[in-house]
């Protein structure tokens, strides 16, 4: 497919995009029409079990998140240069699979790194 | 671990490490889908553990044991079943016996055994609700259904004895309301030969369940000796290693007749827990076929006439028997002075009521040992330093009815 | 062949529209299925077999009240559902439904990308952000555990799904969905080449769409309703749909890598001469078979703990995926 072609492909799924914005709209304008607007500030408050909210929400959480971030980063990264490989496999031939084979070997290597660190046990 | 235990309650950070970390306090309950009602759990989360957690109740006292002080010994009966509306014939079966033991009378064999059937059938049922809502909070939805088809075959019993799904108000002081219909016996031959088909099936459905193992397995571990110090009773103690059951240890209601095992466990986990009331189900079966097997035509009631209200034909030919039922329905009966306590086995754990006499006709005082509220306790050992998606499990497997925790 | 742009917009039209309307029944599918599970009947009062339940819903959640918390950030918590419902819709877009021309002469898809398979990726992915800012918006503690658990458990999954299809990517040597669909016509269908990616893919993608036994960002035991505690009427019914769109999407997904796609069993040629060529046909079966162990899985299993969800992720998953994809390349290099 040449670049005019890619580019049409592109610019049918922005037409596509602007349809489901366009949806989103109208359901959401269809509602603000309708339906009844009578705010309390029961309603405005975050729901807490029916308590009242003890502290905000700006706390510290798990470090977990965090750090699988980090690893989804490093892999979803590595899995992206798989893909091109993968397509050009044929033409890459053994030379291809070794040099791959590798690569996967030192993503395997930081994933039991990560795993021997205890990340992926997720409670310490 | 350990730090975590002895996190000062009213500061929100911990020592850990080297870094002082800051605790999310999150209120779960009282109007959260998992407390099994209207409990309030404060939970200081350290990332996604539990650093403290701290049961607020009282959201749903209701004043029960003021209001009995304030009935007559018959009339009781109408509350006691209210509190833990999901066993309410155990509760029933331990006020009456409280009562009786203070009036000291004679309950007629085919009542006591009317009384362990329907009581057995009720924990059944109770059971079943725990096992259904217990799976519902880890997310399975179709046993609670399954569960439930089968909480309302015994409903249905207990409507042909007492007239009522819930709230039964059918055991008496000195014996039942009425006799049982000719039908019940049949009707409850039926379930127990259908019943244990359906036990295999929620067999299958989750205790081999690999999900539901990794769930439950090794999670909110309570010690033997946690559950003594924290006064766990009932299942959940023997799912600890303490195969205390007050049907055998104090046999009331000649429990000590009927051949049944008490089913126990030294995990002392939420799987223990689940599995020790799932094998009870078995054993109330065998518990309640020996039961029918006993019964034989007689009295239900106390022939005291200072208990009784005599039968409706003696109140045509004979003036005592009017003036008997004159004072029973106007001011109830007097029991002597005194105290007493009388431990039941309920689905829950040891439930007993302790009344204080002091001459009238209404109680001076009732206090119940309701096992909810104190199995609560066990709360903290079994999630302070666990997870957060845990604790719902413990709950679950604790199962309180929080009619029975606030009274 | 390339339709023109007109045609393209009524195209992707009626798919949304279709989509919606999908969406809609899918509902009423699904309750009323785990009803028949469950041993209950479902909805089935609103017209015949509970017919217009889903309109009822509709009209219902239109006519609630919308409301925004105070304390959320206004903007960002109405940009979630909008970002949730548009890429779950455009995903759809990239999946061939049958041959070319088929649709009254035109093609029955959107758009015939050569990196098709990476875009539905990219689209179905971003939901994520849609699920982040709608917890962080919300500025509730449920709201922002559910959000961080999801969207933890949305980007490992993705990992799986990402290296489940390698092996499938080195067997055909392309990225576009429709001759991934023309290679197993050809050949076998994938799922006999690449078993094992199958079922790492197809449990990847349930956690993808958080659907039981995966459905933790609405675990609403622990954190009562997750990401979602915070939004009511039709915001919230937004994020329903995008749910079920994502699930449609990754029905769809699956079929036409792995079950050769909008084609139908050869066999059946013979007794309906080109019925294998059918379009839409083929690809909504097998669409709704995965729609239906969904709902299967929905009724029957629990759902798994944060910490072993991710470690069945990362331990597993990932592992088993790798190795397949490594099994396949050498399969491939040496022995073919």
């Amino acid at each position: 497919m040449d670049y005019a072609l890619e580019l049409s492909g592109a610019l049918y799924i922005a037409l596509f995009a602007l349809i489901g914005i366009a949806i989103v709209f109208v359901t959401l304008g269809m509602s603000r029409m309708i339906a009844p607007h009578n705010i309390t500030p029961g309603k405005l408050a975050i729901y807490e079990c029916g308590e009242i909210p003890s502290r905000g929400t700006d706390v510290q959480f798990n470090v977990n998140y965090y750090l699988f971030a980090i690893m989804f980063v490093i892999f979803d990264v590595e899995v992206a240069f798989f893909f091109p490989w993968a397509v050009a496999f044929d033409a890459l031939g053994i030379y291809g699979v070794v040099a791959v084979a590798l690569f996967l070997l030192l993503l395997l290597d930081g994933l039991i790194y990560a795993w021997t660190k205890g990340v992926l046990k997720w409670v310490y | 671990m350990n730090n975590h235990k002895t996190a000062n309650a009213g500061s929100a950070t911990t020592p850990r490490g080297e870094f002082e970390t800051k605790h999310m306090r999150i209120n779960v309950g009282p109007q959260h889908p998992s407390t099994h009602g209207v409990l309030r759990l404060v939970v200081d989360l350290d990332g996604e553990r539990i650093a403290r957690i701290v049961p607020q109740v009282g959201y749903l006292h209701t004043g029960f044991e003021k209001t009995m002080e304030n009935r007559t010994y018959q009339q009781c009966v109408t509350y006691s079943n209210r509190m833990d509306y999901v066993h309410g014939f155990g509760h029933d079966l331990a006020y009456v016996l409280s009562a009786e033991k203070l009036i000291d009378a004679k309950v007629p064999a085919r009542a006591q055994q009317i009384r362990v059937i329907l009581t057995e059938l009720n924990r059944i049922a109770s059971h079943l609700v725990f096992i259904g809502t217990g799976i519902l909070d880890m997310g399975a939805l179709t046993l609670l259904f399954y569960t439930f088809r089968e909480r309302e075959t015994i409903l249905d019993l207990f409507e042909m004895v007492s007239g009522v799904r819930m709230n039964y108000g059918y055991f008496r002081v000195g014996g039942l309301y009425r006799d049982i219909p000719e039908e019940f016996v049949a009707a409850t031959r039926k379930f127990i030969a259908e019943f244990p088909r359906m036990l295999q099936q929620y067999a299958t459905m989750f205790a081999k369940n690999d999900i539901f193992l990794s769930r439950t397995q090794g999670v909110g571990v309570i010690s033997k000796e946690q559950a003594l110090e924290h006064g766990l009773t009932g299942p959940s103690l023997r799912a600890s290693g303490v195969p205390l059951d007050f049907r055998k240890a104090q046999p009331y209601s000649g429990y000590e007749q009927y051949d049944f095992e008490v089913p126990a466990s030294k995990q002392g986990d939420a799987y223990a827990r689940f599995m020790v009331r799932f094998e009870e189900m078995s054993e109330s079966l065998r518990i309640i076929e020996q039961a029918l097997d006993r019964l034989e035509p007689g009295p239900v009631k106390d022939p005291d006439r200072r208990i009784s209200l005599p039968p409706r034909s003696e109140l045509e030919n004979s003036m005592e028997a009017v003036i008997f039922h004159f004072k029973l329905v106007t001011e109830g009966f007097h029991p002597p002075r005194g105290e007493v306590y009388v431990p039941t086995e309920s689905a829950r754990g040891e439930l007993g009521y302790y009344l204080i006499s002091d001459g009238g006709s209404m109680p001076y005082r009732v206090k119940v040992r309701v096992p909810s509220l104190i199995n609560l306790q066990s709360l903290e050992p079994a999630c302070v330093g666990g997870l957060f998606a845990d604790m719902v499990v413990n709950i679950a497997s604790l199962d309180p009815v929080l009619g029975d925790v606030d009274k | 062949m390339i339709d023109s742009l007109l045609i393209t917009f009524l195209k992707a039209l009626l798919l949304v529209l279709v989509l919606l309307g999908a969406f809609a029944y899918m509902t009423l599918i699904e309750r009323r299925l785990l009803g028949r599970m469950q041993h209950r009947f479902g909805p089935n009062r609103v017209g015949p077999f509970g017919l217009l339940q889903p309109i009822a819903d509709a009209i219902k959640s239109v006519f609630k009240e919308d409301i925004v918390v105070s304390a959320a950030d206004k903007f960002v918590y109405f940009l979630a559902p909008f970002i949730s419902i548009t890429f779950a819709l455009s995903a759809f877009g990239a999946i061939p439904a049958g041959p070319a021309g088929s649709f009254f002469g035109f093609n029955p898809w959107i758009v015939d990308l050569d990196i098709g398979l990476l875009y539905v990726f990219a689209a179905t992915s971003m939901g994520v952000y849609g699920v982040f800012l709608a917890g962080w918006a919300s500025n509730s503690k449920y709201s922002l555990l559910g959000s961080l658990r999801s969207s933890a458990q949305m980007i490992s999954y993705e990992m799986g799904l990402g290296l489940s299809v390698l092996g499938l990517i080195m067997i055909t040597g392309t990225l576009n969905l429709r001759e991934i669909v023309d290679y197993q016509s050809g050949a076998y269908l994938l799922i006999l080449l690449q078993p094992v990616a199958f079922v790492t893919f197809l449990i990847s993608a349930i956690a993808e769409v958080n659907r039981t036994p995966f459905d933790l960002p609405e675990a609403e035991q622990e954190i009562v309703a997750g990401y979602l505690t915070e939004y009511s009427s039709i915001k919230w019914a937004l994020f329903q749909m995008a749910e079920y769109v994502n699930m449609m999407t990754g029905a769809a997904f699956i079929s036409t890598l792995f079950l050769g796609g909008w084609r139908g069993p050869r066999f059946l040629d013979a007794v309906v001469p080109g019925i294998s060529e059918w379009p839409f046909i083929w690809l909504i079966l097998k669409m709704a078979i995965f729609m239906f162990l969904f709902i299967w899985l929905r009724a029957t299993l629990p759902r798994l703990r944060y910490d072993q969800l991710m470690r069945f992720g990362w331990i597993w998953l990932f592992e088993l995926a790798m190795l397949s994809a490594i099994v396949t390349g050498a399969v491939i290099a040496f022995v073919l």
